[in-house]
């Protein structure tokens, strides 16, 4: 327990670097990925195609092999962005395929017999997206994206393995000075993981609720 | 082209207005790939020096031995894993507090906690050091994780299974275990295939973390071809292939147990605990998209 409460300004900066990390990827992997997922549902078969190839292929891709790539691959390049962007930008590659997929799901979990439907009440193309396709699309997305945010908090821990000092980096560095205490540490820094899992799943379930059909 | 929700069958003017947005995002397409290619050859990325380990009967042997102690560490990690997940499931679904609370408390733990962190705090254990000691490492955390996530698809099989099964199971006199043994089992395996393999891909996936502990693995061997013949890219870009190909393999063996055992009728994401390391908690509501790591 002593090992924590004396590093524990090191933990906070840590796990602040753990939060950045996870909201800056989590935004840009938001964005690309809806991006790969219009171009995916929208009517132009070449982009159709080659956002399937990008997604089939990234998501089939171990995410450390992916670091390797950009990290120490980009440099080769003369591709330099510094190291936080680096992984920052290995991050939203692998991550934005998987919010492609859950943005797609989403939006193909709505019967066609609505869109049907909304056209034959007389509504047009923008009310049957704003008004029937669009909500539904959203509410059913809430829990495989809450997944996918949560996938990437974890895995933001293998960015320790490249550069950025954050919560695992935190933990290696203090159970090689503090063997003896390893059951402490472990448990410490895995409940500053659960925190932070926590509060996505909770935002996420405030939301479900919110959307709820009465 | 198939009906959308999101579109109307177009009609000749869009039709050719699609045609125009064709043209021009295969050229736009073309070009970002032209500009890739452009920027290896500039840096001569494309220099057989680089790529000639990888035709070398010596790197090859290595490479090949290397993804065999993946598929090892896999097949352990997964069969350790479903036995973890089924004890831990089944503790899940218990009447008796004493065994739901523990079993509870484990599996929120672990699929809360990255995957890294335990193989690392596992490493430090057993005693830091490469090799064999490192190779146990992942699989006991590989087993640990994904024996947590495995306990939610058990669980979330055996409440997908119909009420009327176990209620009749139990109308003719047999017993709890035996319930669980002969009907909810059995149907909720056939229900969580499907799952089971997508963590498997994921479970091989995550194998490449064994690079942080120097554990002998795909992902190892490459850093050390890439750590003497300096060529980062054209490393990543091999095990990648590797990678992407064991995946699509297991993926299309999904696909095929799914249509042959399933019947075509996807099963939502919900009912079967999904991919992704749901949401603790949130067990039934969680889950959905894809195998993340």
């Amino acid at each position: 327990m002593q090992v924590l409460i004396d590093n524990f300004d090191k933990l906070l900066d840590a796990f602040g670097k753990t939060f950045q990390l996870f909201v800056v990827a989590g935004f840009l992997s938001l964005i690309f990925g809806t991006m790969l997922a219009a171009m995916r549902v929208g009517p132009v078969k070449v982009l159709d195609r080659a956002a399937a190839l990008y997604v089939t292929i990234f998501r089939n891709t171990p995410l450390l092999v992916l670091l390797l790539l950009v990290v120490f691959g980009f440099p080769k390049l003369d591709i330099r962005l510094g190291f936080f962007w680096m992984n920052i930008l290995a991050l939203t590659m692998y991550t934005s395929t998987f919010v492609c997929e859950a943005l797609r799901s989403g939006v193909n979990s709505i019967p066609l017999g609505q869109a049907e439907a909304a056209r034959s009440i007389g509504l047009g193309f923008t009310q049957t997206m704003r008004n029937v396709v669009l909500p539904q699309s959203f509410r059913a997305v809430v829990p495989p994206l809450a997944s996918v945010l949560i996938a990437l908090t974890k895995n933001t821990s293998l960015c320790s393995i490249f550069g950025i000092a954050e919560g695992t980096a935190a933990m290696k560095a203090l159970l090689n000075d503090n063997t003896a205490d390893l059951w402490p540490i472990v448990i410490g820094i895995a409940l500053g993981y659960i925190i932070i899992v926590e509060l996505i799943s909770g935002a996420a379930a405030l939301l479900e609720r919110h959307w709820r059909i009465a | 082209m198939a009906a959308s929700v999101l579109f109307d069958a177009p009609g000749p003017k869009t039709k050719r207005r699609h045609r125009l947005y064709t043209v021009i995002s295969s050229l736009g397409l073309l070009g970002v790939l032209g500009l890739i290619v452009f920027q290896l050859e500039r840096k001569g990325q494309f220099a057989y020096a680089l790529w000639e380990p990888f035709v070398t009967p010596k790197i090859i042997n290595i490479i090949i031995e290397g993804t065999g102690k993946t598929l090892q560490a896999a097949v352990f990690a997964i069969i350790g894993a479903l036995l973890l997940g089924m004890i831990l499931g089944v503790g899940k679904l218990s009447e008796h507090r004493v065994l739901r609370w523990p079993a509870w408390l484990v599996v929120e733990f672990f699929r809360a906690t990255p995957l890294l962190l335990v193989i690392i705090a596992t490493w430090f254990y057993i005693g830091p050091e490469p090799g064999a000691s490192a190779f146990l490492a992942l699989v006991m955390g590989l087993i640990l994780y994904n024996g947590a996530v495995f306990a939610e698809i058990f669980r979330a099989g055996i409440n997908a299974v119909p009420k009327g099964q176990a209620e009749a199971a139990y109308a003719i006199g047999m017993r709890k275990s035996l319930v669980m043994r002969i009907v909810l089992i059995p149907q909720a395996v056939k229900i969580m295939l499907p799952s089971l393999i997508s963590q498997a891909i994921v479970a091989l996936k995550d194998t490449s973390l064994g690079y942080a502990v120097l554990a002998p693995g795909l992902t190892y061997t490459g850093k050390q071809i890439f750590g003497t013949f300096r060529n980062t890219i054209q490393t990543a870009f091999v095990i990648a292939l590797i990678y992407i190909t064991l995946n699509l393999l297991l993926t299309w063996l999904a696909t095929w147990v799914q249509k042959r055992y399933v019947g075509e009728k996807t099963f939502t994401a919900d009912a079967v605990g999904g991919i992704v390391q749901s949401q603790p908690d949130a067990g039934a509501s969680g889950a959905g998209g894809a195998g993340i790591r």
